[in-house]
């Protein structure tokens, strides 16, 4: 390796950044702080034209470093976030931001506070306007800390209310507090983006007030304006406050069908396919075999007992009513040549027996019906099942013996 | 008034007092850098201060600030750095008579002083010779400027000078920022016909009157101590006096943000040589440290190479003829004989003794290791004979540990100095802020750095790597003998190796690609490499300047031979 002989002040700052970089992948505190004292002098030089400047190279390589650093305590961290948000003007919201994050971490619900409030009040020429996206947020978690002070009056106020006791003082302190929280959630949530805890926190204050229809209107805009990114989270949570509101079954589902489209694997999707498969249109019904086939698609379902006794069901009543075969065989065309070995090898039939009777049973069930009573799975485990002498087993092999032929209808 | 010099100007006798103390010719208007407070010798309390009445220049300047001139700053530097060469064992005679009497050379020959001046120039050397009854009283002031108005009242050099008729004016025009008198005139101009002054050519004066007192001092090593700290050149304005203000465009001239690479120095002071007209130098002869002889014996114990390798260097060196006095010795302004860069030099001499005797092409040094491990491990009697992969093992290990702290320190050096500097006034409180927090930071993160602090600033000492006879893990190899590798003919005793491979074939031409020949790593055997690398570690040079120096020593021994061949041939019989 050649090393470079014509040394200068930049060159000599590169390579200490180096080994900063170096030692703080190594988690070595000592090292990294001792040669980030050697780099802090580069902010007496001009780095305008850098995409990143030393400032902001020292406020996050000595957040990391303080954060880690056996030695240092919240004191030094704060005194040093303290510096560096007078480093840099265009960065000041975001540092506050930060130093925020960090308290909040620790523990320190109320210097944050603290911290959020003297944020907002900074106004700087431009740079106030420049810095809007920041400001908003900034306002948008001292919101949520409000609710959270909301939300702890609420439960003294429940908890007196049990004992006998009404406290003016409590509720009228969280009266203002929904206030203050509420204008601040309203206005990031307008904004679009992912917000699901501002979201969350503001619809549960309308729904204590009684205002579902405004709760309605923001969950529906944050899960079908397409101006906000695509978010599984506020579909269910949209779909959580219709049920609580006890919607009909035709508004859930719609709820969730969206959500089936960007997470097919969504714990939901038993709900979903439960209520499909007891509708009574036809598409539904259609809907719901292919919504509980999707989510068994992926491995984390291979063993969930209620996902399989759904499949297990639907399939059941389409054999048994002889309609619809063709829906069985749409969906397993493109299974057929990799389910076999990812659900119903010989090797997890004997695992399932062992380790979940019913996971066995129900699979055993749409193995039956999928590959025919001579495959591998089915054989194992209703063996095993007449064995032990379990009645449902013998059902079960009795009903997948004559129902055979659909079989290979659906095979062919 | 008791000021009865005549004007230069116009000879008159006539002088008024400006508002700023000064005085001025009457007739011709003429001022002068005589002010009223000359008479007053006092220097020390300041009482030479003076505000420019007219100009730009802002009330500051009664702070204590005083004019002084770019020219005056350099002085300073090398008065400096003259002190700390003595302190490191250089004679005296150097910063006395040799430093100083080419300082004076060349603020003449680059019209800084004692001569017709172009118009809008001023002369600072001139009202120093006037206030000689000044100098006496002021200590702070440079020995060198006593020298000055002393061979001026010697009158041997030339005492006419003249003033501009704009003088005046100047002081107005160059008051564009700099603390300095002529600060943004001395970076206006393209000055290349007077050799403007630099920091990295202070270095280049120093290592000429090295050279020239022929000190034991090459330049990779003048080099390396300033990069210890040994010798001031980073922040030496630090120690400028307090009166010398230094702001603005004074800070592009002597505050440098990079270490001097070797080569700038050395052309820099040939170039210098040169435009002095300095006559041929003392001659280098065979009992010189700077002899590429002695040379190699240093550097063969610092690369813990065996003494008996030195036999062969002198070889080498009589064979081809570096070490006449003539080829050795600076004739400034000869352009047609290559520049000698002793340490490159004798470097690469010890680089073709060793692909002498080992051929380096990865194979046969490391079978030649091989015969002398046996050797050795079968006979112990007459002492060890040298094993090329012990070498390399132990050498390598130590290289390693002190590239590796090398490149640490380089990583943890400091540039900025304690004081603080600004660009314009406008953004002192600004950067007076910065510093503050710098130093905050460095606290907070100093104390979280554990037990390491900054050591204390190493011994200089002229060898990097050192070796002991005394130690008796066998890591020493200066006793070690070459028989493993050298043979009998004829009475003579020669290499066993019988091939050897040339760098180059052809030689590039200097002038016009600044190199003899391209090195590229891949290119060479890794052995070779190796030993590129350890001279380049030892000279803080790049490996290519040393391999240009072996190609060149390779063709002047292989002259004939490369004549001789009609082919391109890289393998030659010897």
């Amino acid at each position: 390796s050649s090393h470079e002989h014509k040394l200068n002040f930049r060159k000599s700052k590169e390579v200490c950044l180096s080994y900063i970089q170096d030692a703080l992948l190594q988690k070595q505190w000592k090292r990294a702080a001792e040669f980030l004292t050697c780099y802090v002098e580069s902010l007496e030089k001009d780095y305008s034209r850098e995409h990143i400047g030393p400032s902001e190279m020292i406020w996050r390589i000595g957040t990391e470093i303080l954060r880690h650093h056996s030695q240092s305590s919240m004191k030094e961290f704060n005194c040093f976030m303290e510096q560096m948000k007078t480093l840099g003007v265009k960065r000041f919201l975001k540092v506050c931001l930060e130093h925020v994050f960090h308290l909040l971490c620790n523990g320190q619900i109320d210097e944050a506070y603290q911290n959020l409030s003297l944020a907002e009040s900074w106004r700087f020429g431009e740079q106030t306007a420049i810095q809007d996206k920041e400001m908003k947020l900034i306002e948008a978690y001292r919101g949520l800390l409000d609710y959270y002070s909301w939300s702890k009056q609420k439960n003294i106020l429940l908890e007196h209310s049990e004992d006998g006791f009404s406290d003016l003082a409590v509720e009228q302190e969280m009266h203002s507090c929904f206030r203050k929280a509420a204008v601040n959630l309203k206005e990031i949530i307008k904004i679009p983006g992912v917000w699901d805890v501002f979201v969350k926190c503001y619809v549960d204050l309308l729904e204590f007030y009684g205002d579902h229809n405004e709760a309605r209107q923001v969950l529906n805009e944050y899960a079908y304006n397409s101006k906000f990114p695509a978010n599984p989270n506020a579909h269910v949570y949209l779909y959580q406050f219709l049920k609580r509101q006890g919607e009909s079954k035709k508004s859930l589902i719609s709820a969730l069908k969206i959500l089936h489209d960007i997470v097919p694997s969504h714990e939901l999707m038993i709900d979903f396919n439960t209520m499909l498969q007891k509708s009574k249109k036809r598409k539904k019904r259609r809907l719901g075999l292919e919504v509980i086939f999707a989510a068994l698609d992926y491995a984390g379902w291979k063993e969930n007992a209620k996902a399989w006794s759904c499949l297990a069901r639907q399939l059941k009543q389409i054999v048994t009513s002889e309609k619809h075969l063709d829906w069985i065989k749409q969906e397993w065309n493109s299974r057929k040549d990799w389910w076999p070995a990812f659900h119903f090898s010989r090797y997890l039939a004997k695992r399932n027996w062992e380790e979940n009777q019913s996971l066995s049973y129900e699979k055993a069930l749409v193995a039956g019906i999928l590959l025919g009573k001579d495959c591998k799975y089915f054989r194992y485990v209703s063996h095993q099942g007449c064995k032990a002498q379990l009645k449902r087993f013998r059902m079960l092999k009795k009903f997948v013996n004559r129902h055979n032929p659909v079989y290979l209808r659906i095979s062919g | 008034r008791d000021f009865n010099e005549r004007c230069a100007q116009c000879s008159e006798v006539n002088w008024g007092l400006t508002d700023g103390g000064r005085f001025y010719c009457r007739s011709c208007h003429n001022v002068t850098e005589r002010t009223r407070e000359v008479v007053n010798t006092d220097f020390i309390t300041n009482s030479r201060v003076q505000t420019i009445s007219k100009g730009v220049r802002k009330q500051e300047k009664n702070d204590g600030g005083c004019e002084w001139y770019i020219c005056e700053g350099f002085q300073l530097v090398l008065k400096k750095q003259a002190e700390a060469l003595e302190a490191l064992g250089v004679c005296p005679q150097m910063k006395d008579e040799i430093l100083c009497n080419f300082w004076r050379c060349y603020l003449q020959k680059s019209k800084q002083a004692y001569c017709k001046r172009p118009a809008g120039e001023i002369v600072k050397a001139l009202s120093a010779c006037e206030s000689s009854t000044d100098v006496d009283s002021d200590p702070e002031r440079p020995s060198l400027l006593h020298l000055l108005s002393v061979s001026e009242s010697e009158g041997d050099l030339q005492t006419d000078c003249s003033f501009a008729s704009s003088v005046s004016k100047v002081s107005e025009s160059t008051s564009v920022y700099s603390g300095s008198v002529d600060g943004s005139l001395y970076l206006m101009k393209n000055q290349k016909e007077r050799l403007r002054m630099t920091m990295p050519m202070t270095l280049s004066f120093c290592y000429m009157a090295l050279l020239w007192l022929r000190e034991p001092i090459t330049l990779s090593e003048l080099l390396r101590f300033v990069v210890e700290g040994h010798i001031p050149y980073l922040n030496v304005f630090q120690h400028f006096p307090e009166k010398m203000k230094l702001c603005g465009l004074d800070l592009r001239i002597f505050y440098v943000e990079s270490w001097p690479a070797y080569e700038e120095v050395f052309n820099k002071m040939h170039e210098l040589a040169a435009f002095l007209d300095l006559p041929r130098f003392p001659d280098i002869t065979d009992s010189c440290f700077l002899h590429p002889d002695m040379l190699c014996m240093k550097y063969l114990m610092e690369a813990n190479l065996p003494d008996e390798l030195h036999n062969w260097t002198c070889r080498v060196v009589k064979k081809i003829g570096i070490g006449e006095a003539d080829f050795l010795t600076l004739m400034p302004g000869n352009k047609s004989t290559r520049k000698v860069k002793y340490d490159v030099l004798a470097a690469a001499v010890i680089v073709v003794v060793l692909k002498l005797l080992f051929l380096l092409d990865d194979h046969y040094e490391w079978l030649l290791s091989e015969f002398a491990e046996e050797r050795n491990k079968n006979n112990t009697e007459g002492g060890p004979y040298f094993e090329f992969k012990k070498w390399y093992e132990v050498v390598k290990q130590s290289l390693d540990v002190e590239q590796k702290k090398l490149d640490e320190e380089r990583a943890k050096y400091l540039w900025r100095c304690e004081k603080p500097l600004f660009y314009s006034v406008k953004n002192k409180s600004k950067v007076l802020k910065r510093r503050q927090m710098v130093v905050n930071l460095q606290n907070q993160f100093g104390k979280l750095s554990g037990s390491v602090r900054r050591a204390e600033k190493p011994n200089p000492s002229s060898f990097q790597l050192s070796w002991s006879e005394e130690n008796t893990d066998g890591s020493c190899f200066h006793g070690h003998s070459l028989k493993g590798v050298l043979q009998e003919k004829c009475g003579l005793l020669t290499a066993m190796n019988p091939d050897y491979w040339l760098c180059t074939v052809k030689l590039c031409n200097e002038k016009l690609c600044g190199h003899l020949a391209h090195y590229r790593e891949v290119e060479f055997p890794q052995s070779y490499h190796f030993v590129l690398g350890l001279f380049s570690f030892l000279l803080r040079i790049q490996p290519s300047y040393i391999h240009d120096e072996v190609c060149m020593i390779e063709h002047k021994l292989f002259n004939k031979k490369l004549y001789k061949k009609l082919k391109y041939n890289t393998v030659l019989r010897k």
